[in-house]
């Protein structure tokens, strides 16, 4: 078993991630579910990178990253509260206050 | 094949599937509860890597807490499926091209550089390794400032969510200080004069 097959794996949930995102853009749930996939490839890349190079940096690495992702997640999930009630929907095409 | 080869392409395949279901279902319930086998699978891979705390952090932070906050949010919002279903699939062909090219280009930097890794280079750990006491002891000398960083992180996570979803209307009965000092004698009492009664 080498590095590539952790790479490998990683391309591919990172690859389903983004697919994710682009099939669910109407969804604000599904979206933050997708981010969370690419951010888990993401520190699955770190820790084979840290075994297989013998440095545990990337572990600490991961556990910021994990930090992050638990906070940023929180703050997501409380915008959509805020947001379906005060507008009543999470339908991103709803969303146009701001005429972007 | 030996035996830990067999355990990594058994947990790629189930990780690539609840992946590709979490992204497909149309029950945001569903693809929240794929998520979590998505992440259980990971947790397996992390093992498989020798990363044993950040695997037992992964189950606790993720599956305990991150997941139970979305199924908790799906759950307290009524959404209409049907209609952000609409036109689900008419940005699959744009989304993989995006994607192919991202893993594209991912391989050709990585594989080109360390293709050549193989798991006989990596010396196995001694019979003492402990990676959680490893981990400990780096995360509190050489990384403690970071660590004390992302304690602030959180923190201000905590913060950002409370103030998010506080409701508007306050529910306790208090006095406003600048009502409470600009308050006049003539707004409190008011003298009614009234002619005093005969006694019989």
């Amino acid at each position: 078993m080498t590095l590539s097959h952790f790479l490998i794996l990683a391309a591919i949930l990172f690859a389903i991630g983004i697919v994710g995102i682009f099939l669910n853009r109407k969804n604000l749930i599904i979206i933050l579910m997708s981010i969370e996939l690419m951010l888990l490839s993401v520190n699955i890349n770190f820790i084979a990178f840290s075994h297989y190079l013998q440095d545990l940096a990337g572990q600490i690495f991961v556990f910021f990253v994990l930090v992050v992702a638990a906070t940023e997640s929180a703050i997501g999930l409380a915008i959509i509260v805020a947001l379906f009630r005060n507008l009543k929907t999470i339908h991103v095409d709803d969303l146009d206050s701001l005429k972007g | 094949m030996e035996f830990r080869t067999f355990v990594f392409y058994f947990l790629a395949v189930i990780l690539v599937y609840a992946g590709l279901r979490v992204v497909t279902l149309k029950n945001p319930v569903h693809a929240a509860l794929h998520l979590i086998l998505a992440f259980f699978s990971a947790c397996g891979v992390w093992i498989l890597l020798g990363a044993e705390f950040l695997a037992i952090a992964l189950i606790l932070v993720y599956v305990g807490a991150v997941m139970v906050l979305f199924l908790f949010v799906v759950m307290l919002l009524n959404v209409d499926l049907d209609r952000l279903r609409e036109g689900f699939w008419s940005y699959l062909p744009l989304g993989s091209i995006v994607a192919l090219l991202v893993v594209a280009e991912m391989g050709l930097v990585l594989f080109y550089v360390y293709s050549g890794v193989p798991e006989s280079a990596v010396p196995p750990a001694g019979a003492g390794y402990s990676n959680v006491r490893e981990l400990g002891r780096l995360l509190f000398t050489e990384y403690v400032y970071p660590f004390e960083l992302v304690s602030a992180v959180l923190l201000v996570g905590i913060v950002a969510a409370v103030a998010l979803t506080l409701r508007g209307k306050r529910k306790t009965k208090s006095v406003s200080p600048s009502q409470q000092v600009f308050v006049k004698a003539r707004d409190r009492v008011r003298l009614v004069r009234m002619p005093a009664e005969k006694g019989d």
